[in-house]
């Protein structure tokens, strides 16, 4: 039996219920709509015991096109998209690849992730790639403590690390670094023409929300501000 | 007999070249030993790792993708021995045939051709290939005799089953048997394909203390004196948060962490500082010593 406190949700139905689930479904590849709440999700989930709401709960926003609950949970920043849910989901739903879509969507909102420092591990992380090509531990683990102000926190750790040779103190460039920029400039078109069909898709949601203030071309605009 | 050398593009990724060098390292001794050339895909870029896909699905696609192009381009299969490169790689193989729009993005961005013809290798597939096994149990110098090691598997080499289309999803079998075939002593336990929690390592430290912490007491329960991983997140986060984990659990764990290929290395010879040894948090050399393993 359920003991799930629903009543605090504002259901909707109609059309606008109905374009989320939609949107979400064309994204992940999947059918959000199958899930027949048994679960089996939550129950296998490592992190569940970390979440807001847990996996099944999320299909079930999901369903009801309850866009802001999906979009503002912190469990979509604690999945680790360990793929457990994937695999074992009955109904044969990409859970994780829900929670990616969701995570895409938040941040096309230009809406700050409920878990911040995941977000702006995200964000750093992807912006050595893009000047480097490659990662930089090092850089990452400078830029991310200073970004979040977690200075100390592991501050040991990172000392012994370094000791036993573990982070390279030079960051290191790949020669394709001009054609991994090409694909970042490409992925941030394309995600501004998805912002834009969002739009004009009847709902009006993708557009650029005033919660973030961040203009929801920039992918990775959403983590750090 | 002259058989064609097995050949295959190399792609060791970011974390090879710096935290996880001792599995790079391990892997070339393999290779080496076992006849197989693994040519270093020039150029090569990064995954994306978690962070492409989690922020953009084009993204998460295509920075794999440039390298499975390289690969084609090199006429090769690709071996990936970190398993969040080879969870990517095999995604975007995948993605590829789904997606055309991404594809014909990804060839105009990059000016390279994409068609899906380079499989992707985990480095379980790898070293379990009847040639190579078979050169091991050649090769095999010091078998691990009386080690006691539990395989974990983690996600991304299991999951998504059907990205990964490798072992079983649940209860995987292939390192107990590459275990076997250098002399250690397989332990079986619940925690095999669990998450560590990954790429959270640096942004949820707590999490992933507590995640660490279950697989570490499952192994060490079941009579492990040592894990084996096949993933540079995995061995950083059971090694280098094993203390805390173990704060959490309320008790001292002491298991090194070794990379399975450091295993194999050890078995056909090498010696710890060529298979990087020395780089562990935790002591991976007292129990070897103890063992007279090395």
């Amino acid at each position: 039996m359920s003991t799930q406190t629903a009543p605090a949700l504002v259901l909707k139905s109609g059309p606008e219920a109905k374009a989320f689930l939609a949107e979400v479904d064309a994204m992940a590849a999947t059918q959000v709509e199958a899930c027949y709440q048994c679960g089996k999700c939550s129950g296998g989930c490592p992190l569940s015991y970390a979440m807001d709401y847990q996996p099944r709960q999320i299909m079930r926003l999901v369903q009801m096109g309850l866009r802001e609950e999906a979009l503002r949970s912190r469990t979509i920043w604690i999945c680790a998209t360990c793929y457990t849910c994937t695999a074992r989901c009955p109904r044969d739903i990409d859970i994780a690849g829900v929670m990616d879509a969701l995570r895409v969507k938040a941040l096309r909102r230009g809406l700050r992730p409920a878990e911040r420092n995941v977000g702006v591990f995200h964000q750093v992380f992807l912006d050595y790639v893009r000047c480097l090509g490659r990662s930089y531990e090092l850089g990452l683990m400078l830029v991310y403590k200073l970004r979040t102000l977690r200075l100390t926190e592991d501050l040991l750790l990172g000392l012994k690390m370094f000791k036993r040779g573990k982070l390279a103190v030079r960051p290191e460039a790949s020669r394709g670094r001009d054609e991994v920029l090409a694909i970042f400039r490409e992925a941030a078109a394309g995600d501004a023409g998805a912002a834009a069909g969002g739009a004009t898709g009847g709902t009006g949601a993708e557009a650029a929300g005033p919660a973030g203030g961040t203009r929801s071309g920039e992918a990775k605009g959403g983590g750090a501000r | 007999m002259t058989e064609e050398p097995l050949r295959y593009a190399y792609y060791p990724g970011c974390s090879l070249h710096s935290t996880a060098r001792e599995y790079d390292l391990s892997m070339k001794v393999v290779a080496r030993a076992a006849g197989v050339e693994l040519l270093e895909i020039p150029d090569w870029n990064c995954c994306g790792a978690s962070s492409a896909h989690v922020t953009d699905p084009f993204l998460g696609f295509a920075l794999p993708g440039r390298v499975l192009a390289l690969a084609e381009e090199m006429g090769l299969d690709v071996v990936a021995p970190c398993a969040a490169c080879y969870g990517r790689l095999a995604a975007a193989r995948e993605e590829a045939a789904r997606h055309p729009d991404y594809v014909r993005r990804l060839e105009k961005a990059t000016g390279r051709r994409l068609s899906g013809s380079s499989r992707v290798w985990n480095v379980l597939e790898w070293l379990s290939q009847e040639r190579v096994s078979a050169a091991v149990r050649e090769a095999l110098k010091r078998p691990l005799e009386g080690l006691a090691v539990a395989p974990y598997y983690g996600c991304l080499l299991v999951r998504p089953p059907k990205v990964t289309r490798f072992d079983d999803p649940e209860r995987p079998v292939t390192m107990d048997r590459i275990l076997e075939t250098i002399g250690a002593v397989p332990v079986d336990f619940a925690f095999k394909t669990e998450c560590c929690g990954a790429s959270l390592g640096i942004s949820r430290t707590d999490l992933v203390s507590e995640l660490s912490g279950r697989i570490l007491a499952a192994a060490a329960d079941a009579g492990a004196e040592a894990v084996a991983v096949a993933c540079p997140l995995c061995q950083t986060n059971l090694d280098s948060r094993q203390e805390a984990a173990g704060l959490r659990q309320g008790r001292t764990f002491d298991l090194p962490v070794y990379y399975i290929t450091q295993l194999v290395g050890l078995a056909l010879g090498a010696s710890a500082r060529e298979l990087g040894l020395g780089r562990h948090l935790v002591d991976a050399m007292s129990l070897l010593r103890e063992k007279k393993l090395a």
